[in-house]
């Protein structure tokens, strides 16, 4: 028998109680899994005003390079069905004034600081690991949906043995106390196959996913509508293929920790992403929509586990990975009441041509 | 003080011309609005597909009063976001953030000022005029629009300024022309010390064109309020920007959201927008392409 409680859903003065901690690798538990997705929080202090961000699991930042950058031409953006492209470039000041005002900024705030790394050789990743040695770095995030500058510009992410080669650079840059994950790109054939490359290599964790490439075109000036023609697709739109890649991954390396990002709007959004097997999650695009939605799909999040009589945030994680329950009856019907059977007898049937 | 979001509600809509005014009710916006700044209000409800907020200047707030605080702003219901923004009555429950964007900044003593606004743009220009007053300036008004019926905001500017100047491309509405074929004999005639604008890109060039050349090219100073496209209007996601020249004299990249919308005119890059100047900060580490 179960036991049923039944709680005033409306007018709670406090939140329900659930273990929300989760853990990402190399010892590091966090109390919230919700983070705020690259390049949709800047270096965080933009949504300060509309999130208590140090009760996050995080704020991860935007892929910092070494040199500044001045991003893109405009139009870097265009509105799609529930989602949205773009083409930033990623714009950024570079990695030295990075550390002396945004993580600065972080630190002084006590927020965790998941720092995202973009480079377009080895070597540019390995220097900026090196970089953030002895800063307080809760997380190092590699995006590795970068041009390889040393392979004719090919995509890392879309390659096992180049996102390897970052991957296993970036560790070995890293103290042993900060988890490294790997940012990966849907735009692959195999998933598994760059997630177990980037595992190998030694990643604590794995992001997924980052935005797949889209194009948009403008029916007026017949032509594209981005500066850069092609940008990343993101918003609820690519949820169900964050959420496949998730599921995948998760099936083949289930003691990975992942990070589920792509399209969450709501509490249940992210839910669905744990279920699949998500450790954490990240919410991007729909901060741009909702300023405040990291920190109300952390409440909704824990909600939504408690209705569903989730203790602890752990227990949810792969959890729609269980095979389908068979359907038992509650109660054994008495002796003697089973309904009779009768045996199918397969008659032979024989042909003849007319 | 940092800007809030306020789940509030649609307290007026009302056709004015070719355009729609909507008030709202967004209490703790209101009261700390200056003239110039924006609000940035979520289109199509809470599981719509259109994800990206609508950005609009502040034509009025009111701060006190039976509905507190209230914030009304000017658009034209031009695409599908607005269209739907356009069907809401009052008591729709409607999310507003703001105040956004750094306000028109205000001479210390008073001056001579010619505020130029084009279309709905002028919709910011009427607070600052009221602030210009209220500091002892003179305020007079150059506003331009395609057509008579989208001249916004005539009667406020004759009821607040010594002069109005009024251009239409058709001809329906004072004279022919642009705003920038009339503002030079404005300029000349109240001794201009300023030119505050609001309006599309071309516009403004054309109004920081005239400007500059004044005075036998020794030029007055202009505060511009930009309009470039955005998707949060609060400095995260890095789509509205334009080249513009910082106090060090370098050109950046600059989020129009949260270093803008207001400009000096002298410091945007007009022969570059749309561009990157190679001499922009962090230009020439572009060679090598990132996807997002």
């Amino acid at each position: 028998m179960t036991e049923i409680t039944i709680r005033a859903d409306h007018d709670e003065p406090s939140l329900p109680d659930v273990d929300m901690s989760t853990e990402l690798g190399r010892g590091v538990v966090v109390g919230n899994p919700v983070f705020t997705a690259s390049g949709c929080a800047a270096a965080g202090r933009e949504l300060a005003a509309f999130n208590d961000l140090n009760a996050l699991g995080g704020v991860v930042t935007k892929s910092i390079q070494l040199a500044p950058r001045s991003g893109r031409p405009t139009p870097r953006m265009a509105e799609t069905p529930s989602g949205m492209l773009n083409s930033i470039g990623l714009q950024g000041p570079g990695i030295d004034s990075f550390l002396s005002n945004d993580l600065r900024w972080l630190t002084e705030n006590d927020i965790r600081a998941a720092v995202s790394i973009a480079g377009s050789s080895v070597d540019e990743y390995t220097r900026l690991a090196q970089r953030l040695r002895g800063h307080p770095v809760a997380m190092v995030e590699v995006n590795i949906s970068c041009p390889n500058v040393e392979d004719r510009g090919q995509v890392f992410a879309c390659d096992p043995s180049a996102s390897a080669a970052v991957v296993e650079a970036v560790r070995r840059a890293t103290p042993p106390t900060v988890p490294v994950f790997a940012k990966l790109s849907p735009d692959v054939t195999d998933i598994v196959a760059i997630a177990r490359s980037c595992v190998d290599a030694g990643a604590d964790g794995l992001t997924l996913i980052n935005t797949t490439l889209g194009l948009a075109i403008d029916h007026w000036t017949m032509r594209p509508v981005l500066a850069g023609v092609t940008g990343g697709l993101s918003g609820p739109a690519i949820r169900p293929l964050a959420v496949r890649c998730v599921w995948q991954v998760h099936a083949a390396l289930p003691d990975v920790p992942l990070m589920g990002v792509g399209g969450i709007r709501t509490g249940v959004d992210a839910l669905e992403f744990i279920l699949a097997g998500a450790s954490a999650i990240q919410v991007g695009t729909i901060i741009f929509n909702d300023p405040s939605a990291p920190s109300r799909i952390s409440h909704e999040l824990r909600t939504a586990l408690s209705q569903r009589g989730i203790e602890r945030l752990r227990e949810a994680i792969g959890l729609a990975h269980r095979p389908p329950k068979l359907v038992v009856p509650e109660e054994p019907d008495p002796p003697g009441d089973e309904p009779v059977v009768e045996e199918q007898v397969r008659r032979a049937i024989a042909f003849e041509d007319v | 003080m940092p800007p809030v979001q306020v789940r509030g509600e649609v307290l007026a809509v009302k056709q004015i011309g070719a355009y729609i005014s909507m008030t709202v009710v967004a209490t703790g916006i209101a009261e700390q609005t200056r003239p110039g700044q924006f609000v940035a209000v979520a289109v199509g409800g809470d599981d719509g597909s259109m994800l990206l907020r609508r950005a609009f200047s502040i034509y009025q707030v009111a701060s006190r009063g039976v509905y507190g605080g209230t914030v009304e702003f000017i658009f034209a219901a031009h695409g599908k976001g607005t269209t739907w923004l356009a069907h809401r009555r009052p008591h729709d429950p409607i999310d507003v953030v703001g105040p956004l964007g750094r306000p028109f900044s205000l001479p210390k003593d008073p001056a001579n000022c010619v505020l130029v606004g084009g279309g709905y743009g002028s919709a910011p220009l009427f607070m600052l005029a009221e602030a210009l007053r209220n500091r002892g300036c003179r305020v007079d008004f150059v506003l331009g629009a395609a057509s008579q019926d989208r001249m916004f905001g005539a009667l406020d500017a004759k009821r607040m300024a010594q002069s109005v100047a009024f251009t239409t491309d058709d001809g329906s509405f004072g004279e022919q022309g642009r705003v920038s074929d009339a503002l030079p004999e404005v300029i000349d005639r109240v001794h201009a010390d300023v030119v505050y604008a609001c309006g599309p890109m071309p516009m403004l060039e054309a109004v920081y064109a005239v400007s500059a050349a004044a005075y036998d090219g020794a030029g007055i100073p202009t505060q511009l309020a930009v309009e470039e496209s955005m998707a949060c209007g609060i400095g995260v996601c890095m789509t509205c920007v334009l080249p513009v020249i910082d106090d060090e004299g370098q050109t950046r990249m600059m989020r129009s959201c949260v270093e803008g919308a207001v400009f000096a005119g002298d410091r945007i890059r007009w022969d570059s927008l749309g561009t990157v100047p190679a001499d922009a900060v962090g230009a020439a580490s572009m060679s090598v392409a990132a996807n997002d």
